[in-house]
């Protein structure tokens, strides 16, 4: 493994897909910028022309330790982080138990720094146990080690109203950012796919678009009201993205992200009634998909976020009704939003950075992620062949869970190498 | 026909007359003084029912046993089990003891598609109702009633009839089945519900909708009453039973708009007092009755087609014309052709 204070040079790499230059790296940081530099003793990448961007953040991560081992670690969903091209997560409080005092988002940040293949910034549950009653002691874990500023109740939602707009309120005190998982439980009773045509068809009780827009609505009105920031998680219905797109031309702190598999896949998947494509918030339709891409493209949507939700065989290899939600995403991302954004003509790869890397780091606070591919600025890198084509095959995820909609499909691009702080954590698409 | 029936949609017209026809050669046997034919012996069929049905397992049962199959009957409603566990578990533990074909009743709608699609056993699979998804043989048997009473003809179809489907479409495994099937037959059909029972989407199903019953009635060949859970009331999806039953229900006096030869169907078991009278439920015009006797000569169509027997269904040649025209259903077929 490379030393910190060792040199790396990478030779024709394409800036944000711009013209081949040599990077080098030392110290941890960017050295050197430009054509045909020199530098005896490093050692030497051949990109061979691939895409250098700044380490990608991913807002969503379901890295399941403490309490579901049996589908991800801290370690081998940082693995899977870094193979997918991030140096840093944020890894949701849904636990067990759940992430809701200092002592457990301190437990997840040390297993991430010593580990060490991608920086894990945890998220704070909004409420304890995210029963959505009491909020739970968001100061104490802003002032811990782990230094959260992101907190969620994810999985479930803040739904009430009075609680909601507290906890808006409250963590303006420490610069923090409540990211609502928008989803009305009374309209959602039993809902197990997209309500529509199909599940109409399917016989599988209705998820309606309303149930997250309904919510969102009132989440933007009350950020706007009491004047704080909010953040919605997985955006997923052309509904929702309307609203954003209002709450921001008035001008308020109003966030979002979506989903790579919200980019690519809809509702007409489920009819094979396979639970590999469960999952909350439930695919939409092909009009969802459409403008939740323009969205991404003209920015109303921020960025790009995995809910990367690692399950077992086991909770997937059964009937629909019986089966988790959730799909793993960490290390598909960059290849389906190169897909469905890239190769559409929809995003450049400068765009794929600030969406995928700049935004959300900027979003979580988050420091030394999510910067300028320029001297002096920390070594948080991933260089990615785009010309590579190949089909997902999930026997090779560093996850420890497989549960991947795209397994047989054609993708293109792969992760090459990753850089964090300047040591590599993937080389030629292998874990160091 | 393919292996599996998970879906009436997956019928073909010719597919469905086919089955409502080898249905009829079924009927003339059994009433005969010795109702078994030798078709399934050696055969091994499960009914595995991952919810209480005793009516559709009996009549699966005698349609087996009729066809001289052996039969196994599963209950694996209780499990301790959790509920994904148990259904691959148990497919693989009836695979293990050859299970020819699996009748399956369970509550999660894809579950009879996920059993024939996974892997997990190599038979047929027949669909005995899922969820709120389908239940065919409950439509064709539906079919195989209406065919006989408003068309009465071997070999055709139920073109131009008029067919109203009233209640709980929402939750119908029933009405869906039916939707598909009666249209593939050439059949018109209405739904009739309070909006809270149909589901959002219906309106891309090959029907028409109405939320007023008598505005239909009086062009209704059939009128088919679904049942209504009377616990629906406490979800809001209607206000009280009684007016449930005023706006949405069928007694004698609207029975009595409809046209003179039209019947009124039910699939079992009846809400008295709900969705239907008991006037109207006793009356001539009713055939819930009949249903539960076609109900077993479809299955034995089923299971005939699906498992191709030994020997032909028939033992002497067919008496109308039309029945020798269609395709044999595999009277000399063997497992190992599977
Ligand atoms: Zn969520």
């Amino acid at each position: 493994m490379t030393e910190p204070d060792d040199k790396t040079l990478i030779r024709g790499a394409r800036l944000l897909g711009g013209e081949p230059q040599d990077v080098l790296l030392a110290d941890g940081t960017v050295q050197e910028i430009g054509r045909g530099i020199e530098a005896p003793g490093a050692e030497v990448v051949e990109a061979q022309g691939g895409i250098l961007l700044p380490g990608l953040v991913d807002l969503h991560t379901h890295l399941r330790e403490p309490g579901r081992e049996d589908s991800e670690t801290v370690l081998t969903g940082t693995r899977a982080a870094a193979k997918g091209g991030y140096t840093a997560v944020h890894a949701m409080a849904n636990t067990f138990p759940v992430a809701d005092t200092a002592g457990v988002v301190e437990q997840v940040w040390r297993l991430g720094k010593e580990y060490g293949y991608c920086d894990v910034r945890p998220v704070g549950a909004v409420t304890v146990g995210l029963e959505g009653k009491q909020l739970a002691e968001l100061g104490a874990m802003h002032d811990s080690a782990a230094g959260v500023r992101v907190f969620s109740d994810d999985g479930k939602c803040v739904d009430d109203a009075v609680i909601m707009r507290r906890a808006l309120e409250y963590v303006k005190a420490f610069d923090g950012v409540v990211a609502q998982h928008a989803q009305e439980p009374r309209l959602t009773e039993g809902a197990q796919m997209n309500e529509g045509t199909v599940s109409a068809e399917l016989g599988l009780a209705g998820w309606p678009a309303v149930a997250e827009e309904s919510i969102i609505a009132r989440d933007v009105l009350l950020a706007a009201h009491v004047g704080s920031r909010v953040h919605i998680c997985h955006l997923s219905t052309a509904g929702s993205v309307e609203i954003v797109r209002w709450a921001k031309s008035k001008g308020w702190n109003v966030t979002a992200e979506v989903t790579p598999h919200h980019l690519l896949l809809t509702d007409e998947m489920v009819r094979s009634y396979n639970p590999v494509y469960k999952v909350n918030p439930p695919l939409r339709t092909e009009a969802d998909v459409m403008a939740l891409r323009e969205a991404l493209a003209d920015g109303t949507i921020d960025c790009v976020a995995t809910d990367h939700a690692p399950h077992p065989h086991e909770d997937k290899d059964c009937e629909w009704g019986a089966a988790a939600m959730g799909m793993v995403g960490l290390e598909t991302a960059l290849s389906v939003v190169q897909h469905t954004m890239v190769e559409t003509g929809l995003l450049d790869w400068a765009q794929v950075a600030d969406r995928m890397s700049h935004r959300p780091a900027a979003i979580g606070r988050l420091e030394g992620h999510g910067r300028p591919v320029a001297h002096g600025e920390p070594a948080n890198l991933v260089l990615v062949d785009a010309a590579y084509r190949g089909q997902v095959d999930p026997a090779g995820f560093a996850s420890r869970s497989a549960n991947t909609p795209y397994e047989g499909r054609e993708l293109p691009g792969r992760v090459t190498h990753t850089w964090l702080r300047g040591r590599a954590t993937v080389v030629d698409g292998v874990l160091r | 026909m393919k292996r599996h029936l998970i879906s009436a949609a997956d019928l073909t017209r010719d597919d469905a007359v086919l089955i409502l026809d080898t249905a009829e050669e079924m009927a003339r046997f059994a009433d005969r003084p010795i109702k078994k034919l030798p078709t399934l012996r050696g055969r091994t069929i499960v009914n595995l029912f991952f919810e209480d049905s005793t009516r559709t397992r009996i009549s699966f049962e005698a349609a087996a046993k009729r066809l001289s199959a052996d039969v196994i009957n599963f209950s694996a409603k209780g499990s301790s089990v959790s509920k994904g566990e148990s259904l691959k578990d148990t497919a693989l533990t009836l695979e293990a003891m050859g299970a020819d074909a699996v009748v399956i009743r369970h509550g999660d709608s894809g579950a009879p598609h996920r059993l024939a699609t996974s892997g997990w056993i190599g038979g047929s699979v027949v669909n005995a109702g899922d969820g709120t998804h389908e239940h065919p043989t409950q439509a064709l048997l539906d079919a195989f009633t209406m065919r006989r009473r408003l068309v009465g003809a071997e070999g055709a179809g139920l073109d131009g009839r008029r067919i109203t489907i009233v209640g709980d479409i929402l939750h119908s495994r029933v009405a869906r089945s039916n939707v598909h099937l009666l249209s593939t037959l050439g059949a018109h059909v209405t739904l009739v519900a309070p909006p809270t029972l149909l589901p959002i989407g219906v309106e891309s199903w090959p029907c028409e909708v109405s939320y007023d019953l008598d505005a239909v009635l009086a062009k209704s060949d059939a009128v088919m009453m679904l049942r209504v859970q009377r616990e629906r009331m406490n979800a809001a999806f209607f206000p009280t039973e009684r007016e449930y039953a005023r706006r949405y229900g069928l007694d004698g006096e609207r029975m009595a708009r409809m046209p003179e030869r039209s019947i009124v169907m039910h699939p079992g078991p009846m809400n008295r007092g709900m969705e239907i009278t008991a006037e109207v439920a006793d009356s001539p015009r009713c055939t819930a009755v009949e249903q539960v006797a076609n109900g077993v000569s479809i299955r034995m169509a089923v299971m005939y087609l699906l498992l191709g027997g030994a020997e032909p269904a028939r033992p002497a040649p067919a008496p109308e014309g039309g029945a020798a025209s269609r395709p044999h259903a595999g009277g000399s077929r063997t497992k190992e052709d599977h």
